[in-house]
């Protein structure tokens, strides 16, 4: 199929009408397994004891969080060089996913610090990039809803999302620049012992199950949002279930 | 000079026109009429390259205007339905800014001679904010008396002119158009111009 | 070249004479090379003129500044110690909340008028346009709160080391605040909720500038070098020169669009 011929809304919406479920199916049974090898394969940490296993739900949440916002900056260029409708949408569709990602990072990040920290927020190098990735969500969400006119609403929000992308770079190696501005940091992940390969694999499980998770809801929103930009279109009337139900503009 | 070739807008789920098509020799003026909300400012826009149509072209000089494309700046003076001046600066100030913005810088003198010439004699030097709106858009006539080039944009240009400013706008229109420059004006009235070198456009 | 044979100025335009509404050729396609600097050159001065003839709005900005910082040590404790310690945050903190209070100003008052648009149409660069209004912002918000930090951190009893790292920190990040929030201001126009929708939008950007920025004398206060912060603060400084006149451009464009 010819790439381009992808970025018309019509040809896209059935396609990914048949993608998401496949999607949403392989995320359930990746999640599983993954929460199997959490709870009940991999072995008890000896410093932190059972509290650590919330590792398999906060790494790949904030692996996600800045994956997420990548791909949407990735998007964005596409939807400004090209001008097309397509790729705004599917930064659109991306968004909220990203914001939830963050969030659980965060949050899980928070109990997590709390048995071993000692508190449940501390203004460390991580955090305070993951609260920061968290506002860009939340501005990039409010941009749009600010805007009126869905074209010049999709332009400003991948502008805003291209420039946050320098954020990106900052937010990873702020970690490296903080340890040598601030001796005695805290305790980071990458300097914790080597990891049981069980855990590694335990991780990369539950991320790959949070991907395609995020690539199915994608698609399902992405739908929602062709059907409320397009209505009005004739090959809308034309779906099965649809015609006289829907709305035309 | 201007070739517009099957030009269509839309704005939202509404197109506004479409299959707009025309061409300007140099010396020509065309005058969009049609009922507000129709498009004409869109149009205009479209041509100037602030904004991009939905479909269709449009050629200046033989190469296509793209949006904010350097070969339309260059060449067009736009102005647009409210005219930007500063009210905090004089419009003797606001005329020299406006000049100089087009690369133009003009002389003091000019300036004055320029909005003596337009009947702005003695309120050059008041701040723009006690100005008529009759005498803020004769400002606009200024510019367009100091500043040369070829394609004239103009939205509404006989708003809130009295008799002698449509005199005068009148004047201007046939010496750039004598001297080859070409015209796009929106109107809801009959602009002074030879009937041999105007053309008209009515947007439904 | 020139009609009825009178006399024509270098590009083109009318010399001095009686009434100008005499016969000119259109000028010719040659045209001249419309630099960048000019056109910075000319937005600044533009800027800056209009800044002065509404001298009470700089004023007020300013004034704001000063009263932020010196309501906290009347809303904390006396402790000279905890006022040192707080001070190079509390004036960032400041400056950025300054920042963020005129920045809304930068795009639309010209925005309103049309002025912007005859901006979009000018053959000089939209980037360079726009840097010359965030040079003029910075000039009239930035520069003067780092230039009043001395002043304001005998408040705090700083340190005169440290009062020299803190101000060198303002005035390298304050013109950053001024570019990237230049950005923000831009992709605001025409939008609803201006001011505050502005600060969500620029606050994640600004953050990692008022870390470094009030890390430098933190950092000098440990016994650290302030090095790592100012080369970072200059990197940063040197990325949005370059990157923020023309992401602002492009926003403007997009709301003129």
């Amino acid at each position: 199929m010819n790439f381009f011929q992808l970025s018309s809304p019509a040809t896209f919406y059935p396609l990914a009408g048949r993608l998401a479920p496949l999607f949403a199916g392989a995320a359930a049974l990746l999640c599983v397994a993954g929460l199997w090898i959490a709870f009940a394969l991999a072995p008890t940490d000896f410093q932190q004891g059972e509290v650590y296993r919330i590792i398999f739900i906060h790494v790949p949440a904030a692996w996600m969080s800045m994956f997420i916002y990548l791909v949407m900056a990735f998007w964005s260029i596409l939807a400004l060089t090209f001008n097309t409708r397509l790729s705004a949408m599917m930064a659109q569709a991306l968004v909220p996913t990203g914001a939830v990602m963050t969030f659980i990072a965060l949050w899980t990040g928070a109990l997590w610090g709390r048995p071993t920290w000692g508190t449940y927020w501390a203004w460390d190098a991580r955090m305070t990039s993951e609260l920061i990735l968290l506002f860009l969500y939340f501005g990039v969400i409010a941009l749009r809803n600010a805007i009126d006119d869905p074209r010049r609403a999709d332009r400003a929000c991948a502008l805003l999302t291209i420039v946050g992308v320098v954020n990106i770079p900052i937010i990873y190696f702020s970690v490296i620049w903080w340890n040598t501005l601030h001796q005695g940091a805290s305790v980071s992940l990458t300097s914790a012992p080597k990891m049981a390969a069980i855990m590694l694999t335990g991780m990369l499980v539950m991320a790959l199950a949070a991907w395609f998770y995020t690539i199915a809801i994608a698609l399902f929103r992405v739908q929602a949002i062709i059907l409320e930009r397009e209505r009005g279109a004739a090959w809308i009337a034309s779906l099965p279930g649809n015609g006289s139900r829907m709305v035309t503009a | 000079m201007l070739e517009v070739h099957d030009l269509t807008a839309r704005r939202g789920h509404a197109t506004l026109f479409s299959g707009v098509s025309f061409q300007l020799a140099a010396g020509q003026a065309l005058a969009l009429t049609g009922p507000n909300g129709s498009g004409k400012t869109t149009l205009l826009r479209i041509l100037a390259g602030l904004t991009s149509p939905a479909a269709g072209t449009v050629r200046w000089r033989g190469k296509d205007v793209a949006p904010f494309a350097p070969c339309i700046r260059q060449d067009t003076l736009l102005s647009a339905h409210v005219p930007a001046l500063k009210d905090e600066l004089s419009a003797a100030e606001n005329l020299s800014l406006q000049c100089a913005l087009t690369g133009h810088r003009v002389a003091d003198y000019d300036i004055r001679v320029a909005l003596d010439a337009i009947g702005l004699g003695t309120a050059q030097r008041l701040p723009a904010a006690v100005l008529s709106q009759g005498q803020r858009r004769r400002i606009g006539l200024a510019r367009l008396l100091l500043v040369r080039r070829p394609l004239w944009l103009l939205d509404e240009p006989t708003t809130a002119l009295d008799v002698a400013g449509m005199a005068q706008l009148g004047r201007l229109l046939g010496d750039h158009l004598e001297s080859g420059g070409v015209v796009v004006a929106t109107t809801h009235q009959a602009l002074d111009i030879p009937a041999d070198r105007l053309k008209s456009l009515a947007l439904a | 070249m020139s009609a009825s044979g009178q006399a024509r100025g270098e590009n083109g335009n009318i010399k001095r004479e009686g009434t100008p509404s005499a016969t000119r050729a259109p000028a010719a396609p040659d045209a001249p090379v419309y630099g960048a600097w000019a056109a910075v050159r000319y937005a600044t001065l533009r800027d800056l003129k209009l800044a002065l003839r509404s001298r009470a709005e700089l004023g007020v900005q300013l004034l704001f500044y000063v009263l932020v910082v010196s309501l906290f040590p009347l809303a904390s404790s006396p402790d000279r110690v905890l006022l040192a310690t707080m001070a190079p945050g509390i004036l960032w903190v400041a400056a950025l909340l300054a920042a963020l209070l005129s920045l809304p100003r930068l795009f639309a008052s010209d925005f309103n008028d049309g002025s912007l648009e005859q901006f979009a149409m000018s053959p000089y660069p939209l980037p360079a346009l726009v840097s010359g209004k965030m040079l003029a912002h910075w000039l009239t918000t930035g520069l003067p709160m780092a230039v009043l930090a001395p002043l304001l951190a005998l408040q705090y009893g700083l340190d005169s080391s440290l009062v020299i790292v803190l101000t060198l920190s303002l005035l390298i990040g304050t013109p950053i605040l001024s570019l990237v929030g230049g950005i923000g201001a831009g992709l605001t126009l025409g939008a609803r909720g201006g001011g505050s929708l502005l600060a969500l939008l620029v606050l994640p950007l600004f953050v990692p500038v008022l870390i470094f920025g009030a890390g430098a004398a933190d950092a000098v206060r440990a016994g650290l070098s302030a090095s790592a912060n100012f080369s970072l603060l200059g990197a940063g400084l040197l990325i949005s020169l370059v990157g923020a006149p023309v992401a602002a451009a492009a926003a403007v464009r997009i709301a003129l669009d």
